[in-house]
């Protein structure tokens, strides 16, 4: 979620309030930085930190599960905008997008052959005939899904 | 109070709603967008890179692809549509070149299949406005407008910036608000509940296929990204055993089946150290907000096991929405079109989800259809008297049929999310569970209709409170009507699929649910491309 507006990279341009989707700041007071006014509404998209041109924002991400919340550590501060590339970095940002989709393929394949194995080995083991070999082809790896949404 | 007019009153700002927007302005038109949010950032595209269904225009190629689609829609599907959205999306993606950064594609061309998000969005926001679209932001729509002939004549709603309430005359309304998520955290799906569903049947329209609305997707279990079934994960649970869980988008189901009961157990761990080699650079590259998720935690998403969590996706990913009446995605309400997630896919994906590509390429094609037919329907109607009266169609959550009374909102959004989303309810279907979940439904719409009531920014609240109850209930009436198993929907009790049911299902009704077998042929609108 939104955590920190930061005062002194600020410019008060309220930018973020309007490109927030879920109406999570109210504008500040005249040069003011913005106000976290709704945060339960911040879905942690990011979206405010990459349109902030001036990298004055830092979305923590919180939740439970593994991990702890890094409180805006300095070498986070505007690293998703370079990323993305809408710093200035790079002219071609996306130029590795094409490998983006046969590498998640190549994902999913690895996890598809190892449960294929996995059933193989349990059926030989279970020695069951003729069942085990209908339950075989059944689960044999047949097709490769063209479109790992990203 | 805001007094707008335009031919074409565009309400939503992601991907069908920009491609609504630029197809009706090209036809000369002039045309509005309201936005609940900020077109540029709202909805499931704008967070993430959608890969769009992706056929060159080669006879063989293209039925080929058709017929493989054909083969996983259990009959629900058309291949006529199919052809069309293939064709529009191959069209229509090169006219971003002005406004997107493609690159190459590692073979001397350009890679048009996939789109990231924000670039795309930002783009049709571009395009659009070139074209003399004029973008509001923060305006969610609250209500369509009716003339007295029951066509729909506009829209109403509240500038949440501004906080002042805006009016919007239209020759005709596109509504591509999206799916509705339940507020299920995933990602981009904070705004999609359901609103254009609710407003559509106010107005007299029908729902379709609401039944398929089962699609799930595992993320970290703090926050959704999208992409982790694809990364060669395994899976363990608290004691360190691995999970045995089948992959393959043809597998859906059985892979839903393992992961629900390893929830029941306890939490889920992945690891992605199998991954393959060279997706760690591309990932951060691409999408960084995923390598944000973790990096934020202190975690290495590719040497960290980490704990997961299914996030349900609703009629997002599912399939159902405003039941389309003709090729250019017009409803049954004279007036009012229906594109991207708020329309039922039923038409390319049949009874199931279609995945990633073919909703793409839905949200794109399906704007671009509803945005030049309600542009061509403008026109042909001319002007309406501006004095024309135009009467509010809202009900639940502004005009509440009892009295007004304090609604404990948060319950109700959650009794919805939890009778349509909860694993087990969702993948074991059965007549006495569904009936429950009517039971409860029901209680909670009688509680939204008859008391809920917002006035200015909190009327944006209510609003959605009751879209969400109100399409968990169509969901769970659709799902309890269709007797059978078919893609998605699977029903315990009655396992196999029926030749008697090889038909889409209507949905709609307020103060009651009602169902209807859909059987009618399909018009022709005159005037789409191809």
């Amino acid at each position: 979620m939104i955590e920190d507006i930061f005062p002194e990279r600020c410019t008060g341009c309220n930018d973020c309030v309007t490109v927030c989707p879920d109406h999570v700041l109210d504008p500040g007071a005249a040069g003011a930085p913005p106000v976290i006014a709704r945060v339960a509404q911040c879905q942690t998209c990011f979206l405010c930190e990459l349109y902030c041109a001036h990298d004055a924002i830092y979305v923590a991400v919180e939740g439970a599960g593994t991990g702890t919340t890094l409180h805006h550590p300095t070498p986070l501060i505007g690293r998703l905008r370079h990323d993305y590339g809408w710093d200035g970095s790079t002219d071609d940002p996306l130029r590795a997008f094409w490998q983006l989709g046969p590498l998640l393929r190549e994902g999913l394949e690895i996890s598809a052959a190892r449960h294929t194995r996995r059933q193989a080995t349990a059926l030989s083991e279970a020695a069951t005939g003729q069942e085990g070999d209908e339950a075989l082809s059944s689960r044999a790896l047949g097709t490769t899904p063209k479109d790992p949404a990203a | 109070m805001k007094e707008m007019d335009a031919d074409v009153l565009v309400v939503g700002g992601g991907m069908a709603a920009g491609w609504a927007a630029i197809s009706a302005a090209k036809t000369g038109a002039s045309v509005i967008v309201v936005d609940k949010g900020f077109m540029g950032t709202s909805g499931v595209t704008a967070p993430a890179g959608p890969n769009h269904w992706w056929v060159p225009p080669d006879p063989a190629q293209r039925e080929a692809a058709i017929r493989r689609r054909l083969e996983t829609a259990f009959g629900l599907a058309d291949s006529k549509w199919m052809e069309r959205i293939i064709d529009i999306t191959w069209r229509s993606i090169p006219e971003l070149d002005p406004y997107y950064p493609f690159s190459g594609d590692g073979k001397g061309g350009l890679f048009r299949s996939g789109l990231r998000g924000p670039e795309y969005v930002r783009a049709l926001r571009r395009y659009a406005t070139d074209l003399g679209v004029h973008v509001l932001d923060h305006h969610p729509a609250l209500e369509l407008l009716g003339r007295q002939d029951g066509s729909v004549g506009g829209a109403a709603g509240y500038d949440r910036l501004g906080g002042v309430s805006w009016h919007a005359r239209a020759g005709a309304v596109v509504l591509a608000t999206g799916g509705c998520g339940f507020r299920s955290g995933l990602i981009g799906s904070y705004s999609n509940t359901g609103d254009g569903y609710l407003m559509g049947v106010e107005a007299g329209a029908e729902l379709s296929g609401m039944e398929f609305c089962i699609s799930y997707s595992i993320s970290p279990a703090w926050l959704s990204t999208r992409t982790l079934p694809y990364t060669g994960a395994r899976y363990y649970d608290a004691a360190g055993a691995e999970i045995d869980v089948p992959a393959g988008v043809s597998r859906m189901r059985e892979h839903l089946l393992v992961l629900a009961d390893a929830f029941r157990a306890g939490p889920v761990y992945a690891d992605l150290r199998e991954a393959p080699k060279a997706l760690p650079d591309v990932v951060r590259q691409i999408q960084p907000a995923t390598v944000a998720a973790f990096e934020r935690r202190g975690l290495d998403m590719f040497r960290d096991r980490f704990e997961v969590k299914l996030f349900g996706e609703g009629t997002i990913r599912g399939t159902g929405g405003l039941r389309i009446v003709d090729t250019g995605c017009a409803t049954s309400v004279r007036g009012l079109f229906a594109a991207g997630d708020a329309a039922t896919r039923e038409h390319i994906a049949g009874a199931t989800s279609g995945g990633g590509a073919q909703n793409a390429a839905w949200a794109l094609s399906s704007g671009v259809l509803a945005g030049q037919a309600a542009a061509a329907l403008a026109r042909h109607e001319g002007k309406r008297a501006a004095d024309e009266g135009l009467a509010p169609l809202g009900q639940a959550g502004l005009r509440p049929l009892a009295g007004m009374r304090p609604v404990d909102q948060k319950a109700l959004q959650q009794t919805a999310g939890e009778e349509i989303l909860d694993l087990d309810k969702a993948l074991r279907r059965r007549a006495t569970g569904l009936e429950a979940s009517g039971r409860r439904l029901e209680g909670a719409w009688q509680e939204v209709s008859g008391h809920l009531v917002g006035k200015s920014l909190d009327a944006v609240a209510a609003r959605e409170t009751a879209a969400m109850v109100a399409t968990a209930r169509w969901c769970n009436e659709a799902a309890l009507a269709r007797t059978e198993s078919r893609g998605m929907h699977v029903r315990e009790d009655f396992p196999h699929i029926s030749p008697l049911q090889a038909h889409r299902q209507m949905v709609g009704g307020l103060d009651r649910a009602w169902i209807r077998p859909d059987v009618a042929p399909q018009r022709q609108t005159k005037g789409h491309p191809g």
